[in-house]
């Protein structure tokens, strides 16, 4: 159906989004590359020459280099850990026949909706301050010593702000791919006898394994990411510098740009190494 | 047909849910509830939950003490403006991947969604750089177009998949009634896509909203959106919960009202349409 004429129009069309996509991936990473080899310190002499690999050694040799890696993983497996399980059971009692479907629907969603600056500061305030907060006044309810839950547990703090800002996205997602599940397959394993957990291991969650990978591989985009959420509670301290966060604070707080860049480098591989492993699998779901 | 179930057990599934529901729902109804509290009530123990005096105080104190609207007018031109740049941009894209697709079409896709798996802090500093030597920091047209740029994947996603369920039969009748290519666009193809866009901007402009890495780096005091204004209510003396509060559902509130008009919409522009 295409002619020679319409396939020039259409690349024609296309050339704006390309052309800046292209100019917005390449020309920062090129200029990360050329800043992780220089020796530049924009407060202290600024560009002072060419480094070598310095400053990817100096970056992995690091001591707060290896605590950022695992403060990452800990943070990004333990939420999507959450997010999906949590995610899965609240989207089958939402598939279920109740009263009131859509306003619960809508209290589900509504933390997605909510930036990450103000769901970070009113965690940390409004409920996990160990004088104030909300949980403090449980604990004192309950005749315990509130928890300093920032101070002592960074950790669980941001875990549980960052799956309170997840869970409903992957609440939605995987309910929307339950309600597509035919349900004369389903109702002919219960007539043959089927238990619940039997029907749900072998019928419904096959049928979401691509929606629970589509909610993977999209909340480890975001979550490897994530900044206000730890700017607005431990801003990086008590062990919670992730990976991006160290970069942060090595480019624009001590203003090492050269070592900083050098880590920018490592944080792109890093990504790239997910996102190749992962759209490989998203690839696979749009042929079919 | 559907499966009978008993009152019993829609009853079960009833209060579970609305338990569950209003859970996760319940800090922002604290927060809601707490703006129109006194600062004494704000912080009362045992907490007050609905017995207080209702004061609307707070609401204007913010206004007056950080002027709201300012950062509001941010949010709004940036969140906009980079949404609506961003769509004009990728319709031709999408219309095109959609009707002429080549053998690289789907390469192209794949390619333009790895673009958003770039990590922001890796290019802070260059972001940095090119926004002070072209005099973009600090402003809105700085951040429309980041937010513009960064968006852009999403926007062609998720208009390639509305396109794409533009039955081409449709196409094809128009042009053997003699259709332009140009009276194609208009007048077959536009009002079939409108949903699809409108809901292509809904979802971005609320994506846009509520970013904020760029936001918070890229600013100071003129182009700051409402992310960087609940931002500087982080500072120690700042806080108080009742202002803290009334803040935040003002930050919040617009994008709230808007998000669960659009939750249809959120899991196809999120998934890449890849659940339906």
């Amino acid at each position: 159906m295409a002619t020679k004429n319409s396939r020039t129009a259409a690349r024609l069309m296309m050339a704006p989004a390309v052309i800046l996509l292209l100019g917005w991936m390449l020309v920062p990473l090129v200029m990360t590359i050329w800043f992780s080899f220089r020796n530049y310190l924009p407060l202290r002499g600024g560009d002072q020459g060419f480094a070598g690999f310095d400053n990817f050694v100096r970056f992995v040799t690091a001591s707060a280099f290896w605590p950022a890696v695992g403060a990452t993983m800990l943070i990004v497996i333990c939420s999507l850990l959450i997010t999906i399980v949590l995610g899965v059971l609240l989207a089958l009692l939402l598939d279920k026949p109740m009263w009131g479907q859509g306003v619960v629907r809508i209290l589900v969603i509504a933390p997605f909706f909510v930036m990450p600056t103000v769901s970070g500061l009113l965690w940390k305030n409004m409920f996990l301050d160990s004088v104030n907060g909300l949980f403090a006044h449980v604990a004192r309810f309950f005749g315990t010593t509130p928890v300093e839950w920032i101070i002592d547990q960074p950790f669980a703090s941001i875990i549980l702000i960052v799956s309170w800002q997840w869970m409903p996205f992957a609440t939605l997602i995987l309910l929307t791919a339950i309600q597509s599940l035919d349900s004369e397959q389903l109702e002919a394993a219960e007539m043959d006898g089927a238990p619940p957990i039997k029907r749900f291991w072998y019928l419904v969650l096959p049928h979401l394994s691509r929606a629970i990978t589509v909610v993977l591989l999209i909340e480890t985009i975001f979550m490897l990411s994530i900044f206000a959420e730890i700017k607005m509670t431990t801003a990086g301290a008590f062990g919670t510098k992730t990976l991006s966060y160290l970069i942060f604070q090595r480019v624009l707080e001590s203003q090492n740009v050269g070592l900083g860049s050098a880590g920018g480098v490592y944080a792109i591989i890093l990504a790239n190494i997910v996102a190749t492993f992962l759209m490989r699998i998203v690839g696979k779901n749009l042929d079919t | 047909m559907a499966r009978s179930i008993t009152p019993q057990r829609k009853m079960f599934n009833t209060a579970l849910a609305w338990g569950i529901g209003l859970v996760i729902f319940f800090p922002i109804l604290w927060t809601i509830l707490t703006s129109f509290k006194s600062e004494a009530d704000a912080i009362a123990f045992p907490p007050k939950f609905l017995f207080f005096d209702w004061t609307l105080e707070n609401y204007s104190v913010v206004q007056d003490r950080s002027n709201y609207m300012r950062f509001l007018w941010n949010s709004v031109i940036i969140a906009g403006g980079s949404t609506l740049l961003g769509v004009i941009i990728a319709v031709p894209a999408a219309w095109s991947m959609a009707f002429v697709p080549s053998k690289w079409t789907k390469d192209i896709l794949m390619w333009m969604l790895s673009t958003k798996m770039l990590p922001a802090v890796g290019v802070l500093y260059p972001m940095y750089l090119i926004f002070i030597k072209l005099g973009l920091l600090d402003t809105r047209t700085g951040l429309v177009i980041v937010l513009m740029l960064i968006n852009l994947p999403i926007i062609v996603w998720m208009l390639y998949t509305y396109f794409k369920e533009i039955p081409g039969e449709i196409l094809e009748a128009a042009r053997m009634d003699g259709a332009s290519l140009k009276a194609e666009i208009l007048y077959v193809l536009t009002p079939m896509a409108i949903p699809g866009i409108a809901s292509t901007i809904l979802l971005n402009i609320i994506l846009a909203w509520n970013e904020s890495f760029w936001t918070l780096n890229l600013t100071a005091a003129k182009a700051a959106p409402l992310t960087a204004f609940i931002a500087s209510y982080s500072s120690p003396e700042g806080l108080f919960y009742a202002k803290l509060s009334a803040a935040s559902t003002m930050a919040i509130a617009p994008i709230l009202i808007m998000g669960w008009f659009s939750q249809k919409q959120l899991v196809r522009g999120l998934t890449f349409g890849a659940v339906k």
